[in-house]
């Protein structure tokens, strides 16, 4: 029962959070478990999970997304969800024929207790006739954002399939929660180094579908599980992001041990060597990432890479004026953050605020580690929402925001300029074509960025110069 | 039909085909992919237009991040329905429990956002960890001297359909609070009107023309002190009547106001709800004044219609949305346009509303409750339609299969109430239907 005096009177930093700048965890297992081939995502909650991060996902990626749910019932909730779960996944086996059913819990499963692997255990007892597999990721929405569903789902998906085995040729990539776009270029410059590569996820493919002459109940695409089987055997893994699933700590009480991410256990239980760096975006991060590919495959970088860096070059400096001082604020996800604040931190840009919704406790570090110019004054936030951001903004003025679609609002009330990147993009057409990685997605993303400085000057100037 | 689950086999019937009347009112099926949401969902939907009110929703962060600003619902005031606020809970809060995280932040929004009423979401797992939020939100009404109402909306505990029960008994609780108010002689509250894309300010101009005060919106545009004097109206004109029905069935046993059930679209439907609203206050005056607006409308629309209906005539529709009231006034407009529907499916229709919908629609037409992508990818090939009406979710699968689509849902930014919105569901339905990029998808 609710007594106000035992309501404390000053509260310890807690405030609202208005207007989240993150998103929950079975989000981000979700994404991860369409990029395994024949994999339909299971959320075991209420109907609404399913649903609402259908829409949410959908209205980013225009493509049909289907996840399944066992849709709790109030007995469910009472007695546990073992009946709902069984019915859910003879359901999905009925409709889909899926090789895996990529299973996120949700809140309130994980709240009643439901042991998920118990279930499945009387489930497959009774049902010796199902071939399909089962992978379990638990992702409580009260641990951690989506970028922690999503490197739990990832890890669920490599600890189930990994076999461990005599050092080959090929190598692991880890590339983090990136644009289908993204996912493209990296199997072309992996292609490009001949490098024979298992990206986990890969959902290139499975969310960037062509149009359809009959509906494919599970899309085209992913990473098919006998290669996530060899990733035990590979001669190294790259896993882009040095955050990763930290922030899934914040806030617990119970286990305060950290799973592993998928590339950790592969370096911890079976030996396969890990790099870990940023996501490359920018030219020191990009050169960080062809440097390691260079070894690994024991290829110089192709001539197409060295132009397209030259060329990257060339353009820093035929519009260094434009960006230099220019103070941005920069949110998202931690580590796509701390890529996008690298790239920015070598054009000249002022990095006012970076902010995240994510609370790892690791961020204010690495954005200093990363972005040298800027390290003695930029403002770093965790934890933080929209609101905070937009009362920041309000004060300090910035001359540009740098996120993604939510941040729209903030823009829109300071007349300033937004270069939108990451996810969500609900406000655009092609979010999941954007081009952030490498040299030749660092291009776009900077004319991106100085165009819309210059358009912004362009509109506001009382005279309508014709050049820049 | 050997595609579709055997469970789901009773929510689906074609015209002609099968005697037995469809089954609905039905909890989801675990495992089919239902496009319905959660009892939260109904809920949050038919109280967030309300735009001087704080919504928080008490809950680890998912449920307020989905529904930040996902409303077409304009306000012509205040904005505050267009922020998400939530507690946020963590795993700590889960073992120790959330009440101070929501007393905290309820007067810490409050004092910041100065709203007229708030209302308080649990999700769900307010109930399991043991919360009583009733018992936060009456000290805080106490302490803060608004009204601070508990919609105890955890997602499982029903559908979407018991989220709209819910969130009648919110605006209940809000109704009859001001008895300072005296209405004008012909006074109504609108009732299921959301102001999509400000859909409510067409009827409201409607209304003037007819003499009749609108009282009150339940919800659309809507504020805590027109909904507190709306037991002022001498009727409830009801339109989303699924979500909205609970509220005018109390109000009548209340404050013994009738109510009647109307829509929007379609120029039929528009004009018999002016019609029926005239005869209710049986002045003939009013009437005449009806009849010369309707007459005015439709002597413009028709002819501007008519260019779209010679392109297309004969094309033939899918129509998938939330309530099946709806749905029915779709079919009669998509007539006007001379399109023929060949399926015709909700989320949330009853048994009354699918009776309507078998006869209206032709022999052959697909009658679905509760569907999914599967079901519904399925029934547009089988039937070859030619566009798909529906939402955010049935678009792609619309896109991917190479049909027009036209967005019917509480997204939509493009006005389809009233006359004007009958010429724009026109406009819409054939920029998509004869767009010239279809020749590349075949």
């Amino acid at each position: 029962m609710f007594e106000l005096n035992s309501v404390p009177k000053a509260k310890e930093n807690y405030k609202a959070t208005q207007n989240a700048c993150k998103l929950c965890s079975p989000l981000g297992a979700s994404v991860a478990y369409k990029g395994f081939k024949g994999c339909v995502p299971l959320i075991h909650g209420s109907q609404g999970c399913a649903t609402y991060i259908r829409r949410y996902l959908i209205s980013h990626y225009k493509e049909p997304i289907d996840i399944a749910s066992s849709n709790f019932t109030e007995d469910a909730t009472i007695f546990g969800g073992d009946e709902n779960f069984k019915l859910a996944v003879l359901n999905i086996i009925n409709q889909y024929k899926p090789e895996i059913i990529g299973i996120a819990s949700t809140c309130l499963s994980e709240t009643i207790g439901d042991d998920v692997s118990l279930f499945l255990h009387h489930f497959l007892e009774k049902h010796p006739e199902i071939d399909t597999d089962f992978v379990m990721a638990s992702t409580p929405s009260y641990q951690g954002t989506h970028i922690d569903g999503f490197h739990e789902a990832v890890s669920s998906v490599v600890k189930r399939y990994a076999q461990k085995g005599l050092s080959q040729e090929h190598v692991n990539l880890f590339p983090g929660f990136v644009s289908t776009e993204d996912l493209r270029l990296l199997k072309e410059i992996m292609a490009d180094f001949s490098l024979e590569h298992i990206m986990m996820p890969d959902y290139s493919e499975s969310l960037d579908n062509p149009v359809w002459d009959t509906y494919h109940r599970i899309p085209e695409g992913g990473t098919a599980k006998e290669d996530v089987v060899k990733s035990g055997s590979a001669k190294a893994s790259i896993e882009f992001g040095t955050i990763l699933n930290k922030g899934k700590l914040s806030g617990r009480v119970k286990s305060k041990q950290l799973s592993n991410t998928g590339a950790q256990f592969l370096k911890n239980e079976m030996d396969v060597p890990l790099v870990n760096i940023p996501m490359p975006i920018g030219i020191t991060q990009t050169d960080a990432f062809f440097e390691e590919l260079k070894t690994l495959s024991g290829n110089e970088i192709p001539e197409k890479y060295t132009k397209q860096r030259g060329r990257l070059v060339d353009a820093y400096v035929d519009a260094h004026k434009y960006t230099f001082g220019k103070r941005a604020v920069v949110y998202g996800e931690e580590d796509f953050v701390v890529a996008m604040a690298a790239f920015l931190d070598e054009i000249g840009i002022e990095l006012a605020l970076v902010a995240t919704g994510g609370e790892s406790g690791m961020l204010e570090n690495e954005i200093k580690k990363y972005c040298p110019e800027n390290k003695d004054k930029v403002v770093v936030r965790e934890g933080y929402d929209f609101e905070s951001i937009r009362d920041w903004s309000l004060e300090n003025k910035p001359d540009i925001l740098i996120g993604h679609s939510k941040g729209y609002y903030i823009a829109r009330e300071l007349n300033i300029p937004i270069v939108r990147v990451g996810f969500p993009v609900h406000d655009r057409v092609g979010g999941q074509r954007i081009k952030h990685l490498g040299y030749s997605g660092t291009q776009e993303l900077f004319d991106k960025v100085v165009n819309a400085l210059i358009d912004h000057k362009q509109s506001i100037s009382p005279v309508g110069y014709k050049y820049m | 039909m050997s595609n579709y689950l055997k469970d789901r086999e009773s929510q689906i019937l074609t015209k002609g085909n099968d005697a037995a009347e469809i089954s609905c009112d039905k909890k989801s099926l675990a495992g089919s992919v239902s496009q319905r949401a959660c009892v939260f969902c109904g809920s949050r939907v038919v109280l967030y237009p309300i735009a001087d009110a704080l919504h928080v929703i008490h809950g680890p962060v998912g449920c307020a991040s989905y529904t930040w600003d996902i409303r077409g619902s304009l306000s012509s005031g205040p904005q505050l329905h267009r922020l998400s606020f939530t507690t946020d809970l963590k795993e700590r809060d889960v073992v120790f429990g959330g009440e101070k995280k929501l007393y905290h932040a309820l007067i810490e929004l409050i004092d910041k956002h100065q709203p007229k009423a708030a209302f308080v979401f649990s999700t769900c797992i307010i109930g399991v960890i043991g919360d009583d939020v009733e018992a936060v939100c009456r000290q805080v009404t106490k302490e803060k001297g608004i009204d601070v109402i508990p919609v105890m909306s955890e997602g499982f505990n029903g559908t979407k359909k018991d989220g709209y029960k819910i969130a009648c008994g919110a605006l209940s609780k809000l109704v009859g609070t001001n008895n300072d108010y005296t209405p004008s002689k012909y006074s109504i509250n609108i009732l299921g009107d959301f102001n999509l894309a400000g859909e409510l300010w067409i009827l409201a101009e409607y209304y003037k023309k007819l003499g009749v005060e609108i009282i009150s919106c339940m919800t659309g545009d809507g504020r805590v002190e027109q909904i507190r004097r709306a037991h002022k109206a001498s009727l409830n004109v009801v339109q989303c009547s699924g979500s909205i029905m609970h509220l005018a069935k109390e109000m009548k046993e209340k404050y013994d106001i009738p109510f009647m059930k109307v829509s929007y679209f379609g120029i039929e439907d528009m004009s018999e709800a002016l019609y029926e609203v005239a005869k209710f206050f049986k002045d003939d005056e009013m009437m005449a004044k009806a009849r010369e607006l309707v007459t005015n409308e439709i002597s413009k629309l028709l002819p501007a219609l008519q260019p779209y209906r010679q392109k297309l005539e004969g094309k033939k529709a899918a129509i998938y949305v939330g309530g099946a009231f709806k749905a029915i006034s779709l079919v009669k407009a998509l007539r006007l346009l001379g399109m023929k529907t060949v399926v015709v499916g909700s989320q949330t229709g009853n048994a009354e509303d699918y009776k309507l919908l078998k006869d209206l629609c032709d022999e052959g037409t697909i009658i679905v409750d509760d569907s999914n992508p599967n079901e519904l990818s399925e029934f547009v090939k089988l039937t070859g339609a030619n566009l798909f009406i529906g939402g955010v979710k049935e678009r792609p699968i619309a896109h991917k299969l190479g049909l027009g689509f036209c967005d019917h849902n509480h997204e939509r930014k493009e006005a389809l109430a009233g006359y004007v919105g009958m010429m724009n569901f026109a406009k819409e339905v054939y920029a998509s239907v004869t767009s010239p990029v279809w020749k590349f998808v075949k």
